[in-house]
């Protein structure tokens, strides 16, 4: 066991810390007009590319900067930037889902049309999988999708589409094979939002805001060639993309700073009269959490070597996401409770006005961690798959015996 | 960036988990946990061969001079086999000698130590819980008098490091005059434990005492968190293992989707810990800054998850889970001892939180 990252790669963090030292931010030439913040962090964006610190496993020819893989450099390069509150890689689900989707299996046309513009955020997407009937049984969806000369000509109804309303284009599962078996008649398509077949109505969330979406496909249309993978491969190239989000969610740092947010809320706010960091049921609250923030941290770790030893860390790999939604359920528990009185208030989302931005940001966090718990897998079936492929107990019987389409 | 446990300690891990598997099959365990003794001189003797009586000791002493990571992947072994041993005590009280013992101190105990024919162990407690060394009372002197309770295997031993007032460290031989053991009903028969009276019995003050009182601490810490997450592993294979042999409603209880979710959950509190109880023990050579805090969190939150993991297992064997004849209880116990051992989980998360001065 050996912490440090070695000499080579302390070298190479003081190179990244001196680059982003010097370009970030962005200083604009005395007497001339200040730079915008999107302005800055698009060009510190390019600069960081061109030193090989940003999108690291995209192509050159696609605007990415083409390294090799190398976790532990992207580790140094991530705790260097966000150092000093650095732009880091812009994170849209289109970045994050469908540009290593693409990658994979995509044309050479469609990663030439869509990666470029979809890094640098010029292009933005949504993703187009849950159904009304169709959510943790994902693969039972029905929205159908059929072949009309040059064209595949979409009919049915998507929801809690995240991003919708703003989005370009949606990454999508469509059933174009409705003789195959469930999971081979679906096929992953690509959308133009802006058409007359696409109707997108907001949903209201628990928070106040409007997040996500109602897609409705009324023979909504796109070009025969806007499929990535094969007819019926779409379920098998979505599990792509699937890897990718519960790697995100599952990240260990978020956890820690949640914690350290929380001991600054207890450190600021009173309780009885005295700060609530003296009170005792506070501070063992706050070790029981620490508990599990330090064991997600070091599992972390742990994944950490064995991705760069191309190793397997093997059944922990399956629980970072259920685990780090069982530390958000905490965290937020804790800031209610601290919160006292001003736990009363909304989330921040009405008309009337933010009372305390502060406090109704941790109310807002409140409700997030459900829908955090929630997307990308919900807690009990991340219990199942810990449970059927981790543990090895039997597969469920409802589940297998379900046609669904 | 390595964090993974050395080849030479997989390879350790392994023939000391292969040498239980012979020695100490459950059969064997049962009728140590239920005989009169809690102990077994040939595991011990060959516990020794295997260099685990002196791991840590230094190699000039006539030891493997390797860390406390070592001792601590021993650790879970021992706790995943719940091996009845004076492991815990005898390596705690060569830490401290070999802390805070003069040269003299270290040449005239550590090689007897190191070869397992003394057996070492450590007598800290005073009444009301005063497990910590800025809480001991004892008077330290050439001769003590008083009472410590809880000592692990003090019938084993030849000779116990002692706890003393001001957080000093003394050692006594076990078997010197003035000194009388007797039995605590202890719950985990693996380790049995006394109550030792002193009464004006020669003791020997460590030069220096005080700092290894405390490496002495942090250490007994990390390896009640490190047994603790091997006994936990070793409930949870338990648990799995039953649900997909024991059949109810005509099929094995692994079916039930109730029971996966049990066993899902059991598992989340038993392997996100194997990095946490690493880097406790990893911290104590090398990460002088960490290694007090994250010894109390280690201790506090693993040996808590491997008392829940353990009513779950009795759960999850049904009627079967509440009878002595289970082999569920005697990691129960196991677990009731890593938990209370050196101090409550609560009384070191207070103690982290203090240290992080919050
Ligand atoms: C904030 C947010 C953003 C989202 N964004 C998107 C998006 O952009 N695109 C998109 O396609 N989807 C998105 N989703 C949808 C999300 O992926 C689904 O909500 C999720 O997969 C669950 O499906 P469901 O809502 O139909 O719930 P259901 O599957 O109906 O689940 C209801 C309850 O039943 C339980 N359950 C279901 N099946 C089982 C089983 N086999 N075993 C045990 N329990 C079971 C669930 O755990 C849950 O508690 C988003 C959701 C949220 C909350």
């Amino acid at each position: 066991m050996d912490l440090s990252y070695g000499s080579e790669m302390e070298d190479f963090r003081d190179e990244v810390s001196s680059f982003v030292e010097s370009n970030w931010p962005i200083k604009s030439v005395e007497g001339e007009e200040e730079i915008s913040f999107e302005r800055q962090a698009s060009m510190f964006r390019e600069r960081a590319i061109e030193k090989g610190y940003l999108y690291r496993s995209i192509p050159q020819k696609y605007g990415g900067s083409e390294q090799d893989a190398d976790v532990i450099k992207a580790q140094i390069i991530r705790e260097e930037f966000s150092r000093k509150w650095a732009p880091a890689e812009a994170r849209g689900i289109g970045t994050m889902m469908l540009v290593p989707t693409l990658l994979e299996k995509g044309e050479e046309w469609q990663k030439d049309r869509f990666v470029r513009p979809t890094i640098t955020g010029e292009l933005t997407w949504c993703q187009g999988y849950s159904e009304p009937g169709s959510g943790s049984d994902l693969a039972s969806l029905k929205t159908r999708g059929e072949l009309q000369g040059d064209e595949w000509v979409i009919n049915g109804q998507k929801i809690w589409t995240s991003g919708a309303h703003m989005a370009d284009y949606m990454f999508c599962l469509v059933r174009t094979e409705p003789e195959a078996s469930k999971h081979a008649g679906i096929s992953y398509l690509l959308l133009d939002m802006k058409q007359p077949g696409i109707d997108v109505r907001p949903l209201r969330m628990m928070t106040g805001s409007s997040d996500f979406n109602e897609v409705f496909l009324n023979d909504a249309r796109t070009p025969k060639d806007w499929i990535v993978g094969k007819r019926g491969e779409g379920w098998t190239v979505s599990r792509t993309t699937l890897k990718h989000e519960r790697n995100s969610i599952g990240g260990a740092q978020q956890t820690r700073s949640a914690l350290a947010g929380l001991v600054k809320l207890a450190q600021e706010s009173e309780l009885n009269g005295r700060p609530a960091i003296e009170n005792a049921e506070i501070r063992q609250r706050l070790s029981v959490l620490e508990g599990y923030v330090k064991a997600h941290q070091y599992s972390g770790y742990r994944q950490l070597t064995q991705d760069a030893k191309g190793g397997d860390a093997g059944i922990i790999n399956m629980m970072m996401k259920l685990f780090s939604t069982e530390i958000g359920h905490q965290v937020s528990g804790i800031a209610m409770d601290l919160l006292e009185e001003e736990g009363l208030l909304s989330a921040g989302n009405s008309e009337l006005g933010s009372r305390s931005s502060s406090s109704q940001g941790w109310i807002a966090q409140y409700m997030y961690s459900l829908g955090i718990a929630i997307a990308g897998g919900t807690a009990n079936v991340q219990r199942n798959v810990i449970a059927e492929r981790g543990l090895g107990l039997p597969r469920d019987a409802a589940a297998n015996r379900s046609p669904g389409k | 960036m390595n964090f993974d446990l050395t080849e030479e300690q997989e390879m350790l891990q392994q023939s000391l988990g292969s040498l239980l598997e012979n020695e100490m099959p459950i059969n064997r365990l049962r009728e140590v946990f239920d005989g009169d003794t809690g102990d077994d001189p040939d595991l011990w003797k060959s516990l020794a061969e295997l260099g685990v009586a002196g791991l840590a000791i230094g190699d000039t002493y006539g030891g493997a001079g390797l860390e406390i990571l070592d001792l601590a992947v021993a650790a879970e072994t021992l706790g995943y086999h719940c091996a009845p041993s004076p492991f815990l005590g005898h390596v705690l009280a060569a830490v401290a000698i070999e802390a805070g013992g003069s040269e003299e101190q270290k040449k005239k105990w550590l090689p007897g130590l190191a070869t397992g024919d003394q057996i070492g162990t450590i007598a800290l407690a005073e009444a009301e819980g005063r497990w910590q060394p800025e809480e001991w009372k004892l008077a330290a002197s050439n001769t003590i008098s008083g009472v410590k309770d809880f000592v692990p295997s003090g019938r084993l031993s030849t000779l116990m490091v002692v706890g003393l007032e001001d957080g000093q460290l003394g050692v006594v031989e076990t078997r010197s005059d003035g000194v009388t053991l007797e039995e605590v009903d202890g719950a985990d028969r693996s380790r049995r434990m006394d109550l030792v009276t002193f009464a004006d019995a020669p003791c020997e003050l460590l030069a220096n005492g005080k700092e290894a009182a405390l490496r002495l601490r942090n250490v007994g810490l990390v390896l009640c968190a490190a047994d603790a997450f091997g006994g936990s592993q070793r409930l949870l294979e338990m648990s799995v293992e039953y649900a997909k042999t024991r059949e109810q409603f005509g099929v094995t209880i692994g079916h039930f989707q109730a029971m996966k979710h049990q066993l899902a959950n059991m598992a989340l509190d038993v392997e996100p810990n194997r990095g946490l109880y690493w880097f406790s023990a990893y911290a104590q050579d090398h990460e002088p800054g960490e290694a007090d805090r994250v010894a109390s969190i280690a201790k506090a939150h693993i040996t808590d998850r491997f008392m829940q993991v353990a009513r779950d297992a009795v759960e999850a064997h049904g009627g079967l889970g509440f009878t002595w004849e289970c082999d569920v209880q005697m990691w129960f116990k196991r677990a009731m001892f890593d938990r209370a051992f050196l101090g409550t989980p609560s009384q070191h998360r207070s103690r982290s939180a203090d240290l992080a001065s919050w």
